[in-house]
């Protein structure tokens, strides 16, 4: 029989779930993903959690509620560190020691620690550490691990290709089924595992586009007509439908077009971050700063939305940096919303209404003066 | 150049020596109150910890004063604090005040970085001046430390409430009017003079409740509403490992110089909590641990709020509690806290130590007790 490994659907889920699920299942394992968000995810995971914690640190206790019968272990690694120099969150650091204490009766939980900070060769190192609670063959391992960091790349690809981002996580398991299928071909064809530096290939994302319509980043002008948002905000924010009350469709519901912050290409903003004066020590800090400094040079965004989870204490300080970088250089909306646990759909669908409607009326009326007596409104 | 830096606790002091000794102009600002609070939080975003909304205030009232360049320490992260001196300058600077930010970041093993910034303050690099400014402020970080360690020793104790207190304000407010390292060190031995002559009731046995958290509000006496003293006066004992002091010679001259460091918390910590973090995490587990097995009756923990370090500490603590047989109190400070609110949980807690201490002596060693609890009545 299959050992089942849990997965909570939460955090870091959003980032590195293709990875560790092909990785997980190249072993030999049987991935357990929880339900999607829902009411009472999130409310078993505020009674779990402290109340000081930000709003996805709750619902994954929540999520793991979700799976404690049904695994013989729980997935949760350490992350201290995902890119050289940066940390990820305290919270993530001691995210294995705040569920193990927080629940009874808790199956096994691997936590171990990736650790990006000195060298990006630890994560091999944590990879093999993973997989040895599971077999002692490492080459095996390796293997794995090459083949699930293949499928990741390609599924981070077809990522920043699509207009759909939050589509693309609510079927993940589709679609990392098609990259697996894409870097088998690949593998065929070549001989060996596919590298990135393939962000112009058209077809990135088999199969799945067509539905859809093409709007690619560089693929249609918005121009005046379609405004394009961009959304700033921490993946697991982002992408958990429920936890955003489904921002991503509300917008496209308003007739706009919407790129996220894992759309922006990782060189431009690696370049950009660097125009701060002191260097972000947060792996988001530097994502978000670094993509607000290169829109400072497009001129294809019409609103910039800031997505942040109250209690969050990498985005009060980056949320606020970004706005007066902003309103510093140019004329562009900006606009933050917070979500906790009692966010309101109502307040939420208000504020996104009048932020599209304000970017509408700027792009058709901005330099209409209305004569004494006449509407600005053209009837 | 007019210098001025943010409070925290009685670090003023240090630093009055360190620039007193290399010779440079500063202003002292003043001690924070609710208007610094205000002019804080009203400039800061609102999800910001406490400690960047008061020190903020304090910078803002400094530089009213006539100060014109900050003095901060940096750092590398995970916590939130190595970001602060950047958002002084963004915040000051948007603010239209004048106000240029020197920052101390902490050395990556080269000492000789550390010292060059402490250089360029002074203007003039006289490297035996600077070495020797520089022992001299740890030196005195160290006596500030023992005095306020010797004032939370000997209030609970004290036989005419208020005398430790009277010497010790008083000397926090002379040492503003001292001028160099010679002439403080001088007042402290004083002080602790004074403070040894008070009278003593010898056969007290106070309750002991370790203080744990985040570095600010446990050391900053206007933010956590000068608790020690209070605890103090209510007959209670307090003690606290994190320190000025502490924070010098463990993070920033061992660390700096690679040097083993001081890792009983950390190894204490180790089952629950089993990697560094950032913050005072590790510590804040840590030393509750400590605290128990060292028999003391309870522990506060505090912090402000949206913390993260802490948060994941106050996750951890109930197993702690629980299986230390420890009570933890959790306080959140933020810039709504209400004084009475707050006092009114301490007293109860430490009713409830009382109790507790009560209940193990009549049960302690001899087994079941069946007469009444004296305190409670029943």
């Amino acid at each position: 029989m299959k050992v089942k490994i849990g997965i909570p659907r939460g955090l870091f889920f959003f980032q590195y779930y293709p990875l560790w699920k092909v990785f997980l299942e190249e072993l030999g394992l049987e991935v357990i993903v929880s339900d999607k968000t829902n009411k009472k995810i999130m409310n078993e995971g505020v009674e779990r959690c402290v109340d000081g914690a930000c709003l996805p640190v709750k619902v994954f206790h929540g999520h793991v509620e979700n799976l404690i019968d049904r695994v013989d272990c729980l997935f949760i690694p350490r992350f201290t560190s995902v890119t050289r120099k940066e940390y990820v969150c305290p919270k993530f650091g001691g995210l294995p020691d705040m569920i193990r204490n927080s629940f009874t009766g808790l199956p096994e939980i691997i936590d171990t620690e990736v650790n990006l900070r000195e060298s990006k060769k630890n994560a091999i190192k944590s990879a093999i550490e993973i997989g040895e609670y599971f077999t002692r063959d490492k080459e095996k391992i390796r293997k794995a691990y090459e083949k699930a960091l293949g499928v990741y790349r390609q599924f981070r690809m077809g990522l920043k290709a699509d207009s759909a981002p939050d589509e693309i996580w609510e079927n993940c398991d589709d679609c990392i089924a098609k990259c697996k299928m894409k870097c088998e071909i690949q593998r065929n064809e070549s001989g060996t595992a596919i590298r990135t530096g393939m962000e112009n290939n058209a077809e990135t994302w088999p199969g799945i586009k067509s539905n859809r319509g093409i709007t690619s980043n560089t693929g249609m002008q918005p121009g005046r007509n379609v405004p394009r948002i961009l959304l700033i905000g921490h993946c697991y924010n982002l992408y958990d439908r429920y936890v955003n009350m489904n921002i991503i469709g509300k917008l496209k519901k308003l007739g706009t077009e919407i790129i996220t912050i894992d759309m922006i290409n990782g060189q431009v903003i690696c370049e950009k971050s660097a125009l701060l004066h002191k260097r972000m020590f947060w792996f988001f800090g530097t994502k978000a700063m670094g993509t607000v400094f290169h829109v400072l040079d497009r001129d294809d965004i019409s609103g910039i939305i800031y997505v942040m989870s109250f209690g969050c204490g990498i985005d009060s300080f980056v949320c606020d940096l970004a706005e007066r970088i902003i309103r510093r250089n140019k004329d562009i909306p900006f606009i933050v919303l917070t979500i906790d646990e009692h966010s309101g759909e109502a307040g939420l669908n208000t504020r996104l209404e009048a932020f599209v409607d304000m970017i509408k009326w700027r792009n058709v009326n901005e330099g209409n003066f209305s004569a004494y007596g006449e509407s600005v409104y053209l009837h | 150049m007019k210098v001025t830096f943010p409070h925290m606790g009685n670090l003023y002091i240090c630093i009055k020596a360190l620039l007193d000794d290399l010779g440079v102009d500063y202003i002292i600002p003043p001690f924070a109150s609710k208007k610094t609070l205000e002019l804080g939080t009203r400039h800061v975003p609102e999800c910001a910890c406490l400690p960047l909304k008061i020190t903020i205030g304090t910078l803002i009232e400094a530089h009213d004063l006539g100060a014109d360049t900050v003095l901060m320490a940096g750092g590398c992260g995970p916590c939130r604090f190595g970001y602060y001196c950047e958002m002084y300058r963004e915040i000051l600077n948007d603010l239209g005040l004048n106000i240029e930010v020197i920052t101390l970041e902490p050395p990556r093993g080269h000492i000789r970085e550390y010292i060059g910034q402490i250089g360029r303050l002074t203007g003039s690099f006289n490297l035996y001046k600077v070495l020797k400014a520089i022992k001299n402020t740890t030196q005195i970080a160290i006596m500030v430390d023992e005095l306020e360690r010797q004032a939370c020793r000997i209030r609970p104790r004290e036989l005419v409430k208020g005398s430790v207190n009277k010497i010790y304000t008083d000397f926090q407010k002379k040492v503003l009017e001292a001028e160099g390292s010679r002439e403080i060190k001088a007042m402290i031995r004083d002080t602790a003079r004074k403070l040894d002559e008070v009278k003593i009731d010898e056969k007290a046995n106070p309750l002991r409740v370790g203080i744990v958290g985040e570095i600010y509000t446990t050391i900053d006496f206007f933010t956590n509403f000068n608790i020690q003293a209070r605890l103090g006066s209510m007959g209670v004992e307090t003690h606290r490992y994190v320190t000025i002091s502490e924070w010098i010679t463990e993070h920033i001259i061992k660390n700096g110089l690679k040097l083993p460091r001081k890792m009983d918390f950390a190894k204490a910590a180790k089952p629950y909590l089993g990697k560094m973090i950032g913050g005072h995490a590790v510590e804040t587990v840590g030393n509750s641990i400590l605290y128990a097995r060292k028999g003391f009756d309870g522990v506060i923990q505090i912090y402000p709020l949206t913390c993260m370090p802490e948060i994941v500490a106050e996750s951890i603590l109930p197993a702690v509690e629980r299986d230390f047989n420890i009570p933890i109190l959790t306080l959140i400070i933020d810039e709504m806290t209400g004084e009475a609110g707050y006092l009114t949980r301490i007293e109860a807690f430490i009713d409830l130590l009382y109790r507790r201490r009560e209940k193990g002596s009549i049960y302690g060693k001899y087994g079941k007790y069946n007469g009444r609890y004296i305190l409670s009545g029943n």
